[in-house]
């Protein structure tokens, strides 16, 4: 491994430590019962199989917005609408598993609906870019209210149970993905996303156009001026990755957690690949580990706030100061400079012997 | 409809919803003059909407409240110009932390003020006065528009002029828009530019939470989890599309002000299910950066003679 290398491993690992650090002085702060808090916080997942199988199931959403993400980014496309995506994906999937009860088929056409329509989602902020120049961030950060109040729409007036409050009706049986592995909800869902991971990652670095879309992303001017098509890339990676966050929220939606639909509010997802991508640099294949590790806090978090009286929202805290010291480039740079230079004298050393 | 929409009391809604939209704009405004997109206005007006009222309600006074929160507005401003200019931290990632740290932690102390997750109203909030000046309120139409507005409305539409004079007729305006314009250019002639980014972003955030406090302070009397709505990615938008001048901002911040309180009145009068209404003012957003971005990429492409 090259110092450069090493030395993102260990700023990044520095970070998250600093992050919790950070966070159990705060619950130091705010609760009556602190210790308690951060043992629940910390080893909360692990004290039983069902809890372990709540991190699992919880990697599934972030896996996919993450590498959906990743893969938006790669292209300096900062396309926010991936939160949108997740949500139409959930939402379209309810609406096929509702009226589709055929084995097999009912899933796979609820899954690829939600796909497509997650794909068309991101893609509107990504045409606006090229057609009317119109900055994709802001867009991308409007179109998202219009899925929420969109979803609100359809579940008030098109697929909601009268008999249900908030509620869209049950989701056919059909639909439903396989439970792996007993007694808990760890479902296919977590397969498929593990394999959207990897699938994700050859795309972006053992294809044409994926080397086109990293090359775009890094440096636009050089990728035009050596014949890159960058409209067909732009479009290209927002379609991909919305496609990715689409089909997220439809398998989030056909698994045991949901009977119903019932998301009156945008989850966050989104914003959680964010974190996600940080940690993971970008790409796809490291996104299940940094799933894991958010996974696992949430779980922690939840644990922690229904034992103690510390919120689910402290890890929020937790995820923005993780952002914050990982993309801070000067952060730990001193630490960087003095590897670089040891590295360097070492070489010369070497040199000279021989 | 149509009676209620010609009414003075529509237009006095329009001030009123678009007072924070105006602030949060003209905080977009100066910190996009200087060449930083500050996203953080969203995390910021949600800050100072429960900041406001929590130390209106420690200190009894309004005021007293709202120095405070603007204060601590200004701080957040100063951390995210640390994070992007000392350690060089993407700008729009720096502004994503602190919107998430801002929906965690403002549950968080909420919850250990008041005892309640979604809610403050068990906080007995201070909210600014209503303001009526004597002779602008004997103007027909006009005088009823104006008159009872909240003070912070009257504070937004004197922000307006202020930060109009101050980027365009002060030394310190012109070295901002120096920078941003072009950040070497600037330095060759003596100009920090990081010292002048540091200002406009403590001045940006000093805006928006005015704009916060108006939230829980104004336009309503308590804080609510996830007041802000997008309220601050929505000034991101009418920034941009005023050019980031002042005045553009303002009149921008007017057509969504319009928008919301449109949606308001089309809510009671139920011509079409109140989630479609709930789009208009994202909707609108949308429609108008489009045609916004196309008009100039328009007049680009004429100036170059293609």
């Amino acid at each position: 491994m090259s110092s450069a290398k090493k030395f993102e491993v260990i700023r990044t690992v520095f970070a998250v430590l600093v992050a919790l650090a950070i966070s159990f002085v705060i619950i130091f702060f705010v609760s009556e019962q602190p210790v308690e808090a951060i043992k629940q916080l910390l080893t909360g997942p692990l004290s039983s199989k069902r809890n372990f199988g709540n991190v699992l199931e919880s990697m599934v959403p972030l896996i996919f917005t993450g590498t959906g993400v990743c893969i938006m980014f790669s292209a300096n496309q900062i396309n926010l609408a991936s939160e949108g995506a997740f949500h139409v994906g959930g939402l379209i999937a309810t609406c096929v598993a509702i009226n589709m009860t055929t084995r097999f088929m009912s899933p796979i056409c609820a899954m690829v609906c939600a796909g497509i329509v997650g794909a068309i989602f991101t893609a509107i902020p990504a045409i606006m870019k090229i057609t009317t120049s119109a900055p994709e961030l802001v867009s991308s950060l409007m179109i998202n209210y219009l899925a929420l109040y969109f979803g609100n729409y359809m579940l008030n007036n098109v697929i909601g149970d009268p008999k249900a409050s908030a509620a869209s009706y049950v989701l056919s049986d059909a639909s439903k993905l396989p439970v792996l592995i007993d007694g808990t909800r760890v479902h296919l869902g977590f397969v498929i996303a593990i394999l959207v991971a990897v699938l994700g990652y050859i795309f972006l670095y053992r294809t044409k156009i994926g080397y086109e879309l990293r090359l775009t992303g890094e440096n636009g001017e050089f990728a035009k001026y050596s014949g890159i098509n960058i409209v067909k890339v732009i479009l290209v990676s927002q379609l991909v990755g919305g496609f990715i966050a689409g089909l997220g929220g439809g398998v989030e939606m056909l698994s045991p957690i949901y009977q119903r639909f019932t998301w009156t509010a945008l989850l966050g997802y989104g914003w959680d690949a964010i974190v996600i991508c940080t940690l993971a640099k970008n790409n796809p294949l490291y996104t299940p580990f940094a799933a894991f590790f958010l996974a696992y806090l949430r779980t922690g978090a939840s644990i922690m706030s229904r034992r103690t009286d510390v919120t689910l929202e402290i890890v929020q805290i937790t995820q923005g100061i993780i952002i914050m010291l990982v993309v801070a480039e000067q952060f730990l740079s001193r630490y960087k400079h003095k590897m670089i230079a040891k590295e360097a004298k070492a070489a010369l050393k070497e040199e000279e012997v021989a | 409809m149509w009676s209620a929409i010609l009414s003075p009391d529509f237009f006095s809604a329009i001030l009123r919803s678009a007072t924070p939209i105006l602030f949060a704009t003209l905080a977009a405004g100066i910190a996009a003059k200087s060449g930083i997109t500050n996203m953080a206005l969203e995390g910021i007006l949600l800050f100072s909407a429960l900041f406001g009222v929590i130390f209106s309600s420690l200190t009894q006074s309004a005021w007293l409240g709202l120095i405070i929160t603007v204060v601590i507005g200004g701080l957040i401003g100063l951390v995210l110009a640390f994070f992007i200019l000392n350690l060089k931290t993407d700008e729009i990632l720096a502004a994503i932390a602190i919107n998430l740290a801002a929906t965690g932690g403002t549950v968080l102390i909420m919850l250990y003020f008041s005892g309640d997750r979604g809610v403050s109203s068990s906080i007995r909030s201070f909210a600014t006065p209503t303001v009526t000046i004597p002779l602008i309120d004997k103007i027909p139409f006009i005088g009823e528009v104006l008159s009872g507005q909240n003070a912070l409305t009257w504070l937004a539409l004197l922000a307006v002029i202020v930060m109009h004079l101050f980027l365009y007729k002060t030394p310190m305006g012109l070295s901002i828009r120096a920078v941003g314009e072009n950040k070497n250019a600037a330095e060759s002639v003596g100009i920090s530019s990081r010292k002048v980014q540091y200002i406009a972003l403590i001045i940006s955030g000093a805006l928006a939470a005015m704009g916060g406090f108006f939230l829980s302070g104004g336009y309503m009397n308590m804080f609510t989890k996830d007041m802000a709505g997008g309220r601050g990615y929505i000034a991101l938008a009418a920034s941009s599309m005023g050019g980031n001048t002042p005045v553009g901002g303002f009149l921008v911040s007017l057509l969504f002000g319009a928008a919301q309180a449109l949606a308001n009145i089309m809510q009671l009068t139920s011509v079409m299910p109140y989630e479609i209404i709930l789009m208009v003012p994202y909707l609108t957003t949308l429609v108008g950066l489009g045609i916004y971005y196309y008009s100039q990429k328009r007049k680009k492409e004429r100036l170059s003679g293609k």
